[in-house]
């Protein structure tokens, strides 16, 4: 059993960075995807996601598959589409969700004509999808900076990103921290997006923000506990994931996202908070 | 009228509002370091927008507001509309000690006095044993002492509450009460917006009867009259139907021809 669990990534240096990438990608993207899920923004991430589709194909357009020029024109594009998104908001009568979803879809198809125009359909199916089992130092070192940056400047703007989910009125009128919170927070969103692209590809990074977010709900009932709670359920995932690509001969960022997707659908069954298990139990209430 | 000492709030010829429509319209008047200050009117008098204007929420549309001597932190403000997420996973304690926000910051950490500011904090409002448990747990009662107790660690020279007691029991209003006289007594300048009259006459020494316009503003036993009160209804009614450039303003219709 353990050497079933051990022996690919002990006979295969491409199975161990897998691991070691996604590990790292664990890392970094699920406290986001917890403070995305107390901010009630969960499907923002989702629209992110797709958001930075076109940068990374304008990338590609322009250096071919080259890991900087994808991630940079990623990056620029999921920040644009971030800020104007939220300008929009602020300086028309359209709500942030309605203008983030315009400007995404208008990125999207323009990232999907960019890559289908130049570039084969391989190619396309890489962004896409992602190439976790071809992750090169390069990746990896950058996968690894974007988590450690993100732990760190989350540890810097803890506070006031909890009250600007909790109480953002409050964070306004006693400081001046809530607009650089939140816009650190947007960056914090799309580095981890675009860290997670390259492994999982720009359609499943955003699973491995939210799912282990939106699982570790259903056992933590403090933010401290829900950002671990998180962050275990994206290593299982991780390594399930792989040894299930790897024995089922299975695309791996699907099956990565996939168990990810189990432990969300198990711990809505069983949770210790408020899974639906404890409904059918039949439990006498406490005296106070 | 008593002479007053320094103000804490200066209003002059303070025009607030949203999109052009004025909400409070050409006020002048000090609020007095100290003051216990209740703001009286019907729905639509602006008091709320009032209050946002002081937290520097809402700019003037006109004339200017002046918080003298004092830093924005110096003012706390429980809104009407509390934009508060109760389903948060946060702890009754957690909620309280972010009053501790201008010592502490973003990132200070809370020691052991500390602590033990909270806790009294939440003795003094009554849930000294409801610190564990998460925000989601307490009545809309509860809730309000929480916020009550928070606003007593800011600790602030300025205190703002925009109808503190909606859906608060009676004895839940007589508990705070208590806190805003004790905090009036700790020479802290109280604006609080009630529609309790009687409540008013029994606590607050100054009122000031908002109708977009200052109707009456002084000691409360002096202006606070039946016909006052029928003046501030009348007056919130009539301005709702104009919608022209505000004809005392000359600045404001040389800038905007149309």
């Amino acid at each position: 059993m353990i050497d079933a669990i051990t022996q690919p990534f002990i006979e295969f240096s491409f199975m161990r960075r897998a691991l070691v990438g996604c590990l790292a990608l664990s890392l970094g993207a699920p406290p986001i995807g917890v403070f995305l899920m107390l901010r009630r923004m969960s499907l923002m991430g989702d629209a992110m996601s797709h958001a930075i589709l076109p940068g990374a194909a304008i990338g590609y357009l322009l250096a071919g598959l080259s890991l900087f020029a994808m991630s940079l024109g990623g990056f620029a594009a999921g920040l644009a589409v971030a800020l104007s998104a939220g300008l929009i908001a602020r300086s028309t009568v359209l709500r942030e969700d309605a203008s983030l979803a315009a400007f995404y879809l208008v990125s999207l198809a323009l990232g999907v004509l960019i890559v289908s125009v130049r570039g084969s359909n391989i190619d396309l199916l890489h962004v896409l999808f992602g190439t976790v089992l071809a992750l090169d130092d390069q990746a990896l070192l950058l996968v690894a900076s974007i988590s450690t940056l993100s732990l760190l400047v989350l540890a810097v703007i803890y506070r006031p990103l909890v009250l600007e989910c909790f109480d953002p009125q409050f964070l306004r009128s006693t400081s001046d921290f809530s607009s650089p919170t939140y816009f650190n927070f947007l960056v914090l969103v799309v580095l981890n997006l675009v860290s997670g692209f390259q492994a999982l590809g720009t359609l499943m990074a955003v699973g491995i923000m939210l799912l282990p977010a939106v699982t570790a709900r259903f056992w933590a009932d403090d933010v401290s506990g829900l950002i671990l709670v998180a962050i275990l359920v994206a290593f299982a995932a991780s390594l399930t994931g792989l040894l299930l690509s790897y024995y089922a001969n299975v695309p791996t960022g699907p099956a990565i996202i996939l168990l990810a997707g189990v432990f969300y659908l198990v711990s809505v069954r069983v949770g210790a908070k408020g899974g639906l298990v404890w409904g059918l139990l039949p439990r006498k209430h406490l005296e106070a | 009228m008593s002479p007053r000492p320094e103000p804490a709030i200066t209003f002059s010829d303070l025009t607030l509002g949203y999109d052009r429509h004025p909400a409070v319209h050409h006020i002048t008047g000090k609020v007095a370091k100290g003051e216990l200050l209740a703001i009286v009117g019907p729905n639509g008098a602006g008091k709320s927008t009032l209050f946002k204007g002081i937290v520097g929420e809402l700019k003037p549309l006109g004339g200017s507001l002046k918080i003298d001597s004092f830093k924005k932190s110096d003012v706390a403000y429980l809104p009407q509309q509390i934009e508060i997420d109760r389903s948060f996973p946060i702890s009754v304690f957690d909620c309280v000690a972010m009053g501790l926000w201008r010592e502490i910051g973003a990132w200070r950490g809370l020691d052991s006095a500390r602590k033990t500011h909270v806790v009294q904090a939440l003795a003094t409002v009554g849930l000294q044993d409801l610190g564990v448990r998460p925000v989601g747990a307490l009545s809309g009662g509860q809730f309000q002492r929480v916020l009550f107790a928070r606003l007593l660690l800011q600790d602030a020279a300025i205190i703002l509450l925009d109808e503190p007691f909606r859906a608060v029991d009676t004895k839940t209003v007589a508990d705070l009460i208590v806190l805003i006289l004790r905090w009036h007594e700790e020479g802290r300048t109280v604006l609080a917006a009630l529609h309790d009259i009687d409540q008013v006459r029994a606590h607050f020494p100054v009122t000031l009867i908002l109708a977009r316009e200052v109707v009456t503003w002084g000691e409360t036993r002096k202006v606070l009259t039946p016909a006052n009160l029928a003046k501030s209804r009348q007056l919130v009614e009539a301005f709702d139907e104009h919608a022209e450039i505000c004809a005392r303003d000359g600045e404001a219709r040389k800038r905007q021809p149309a």
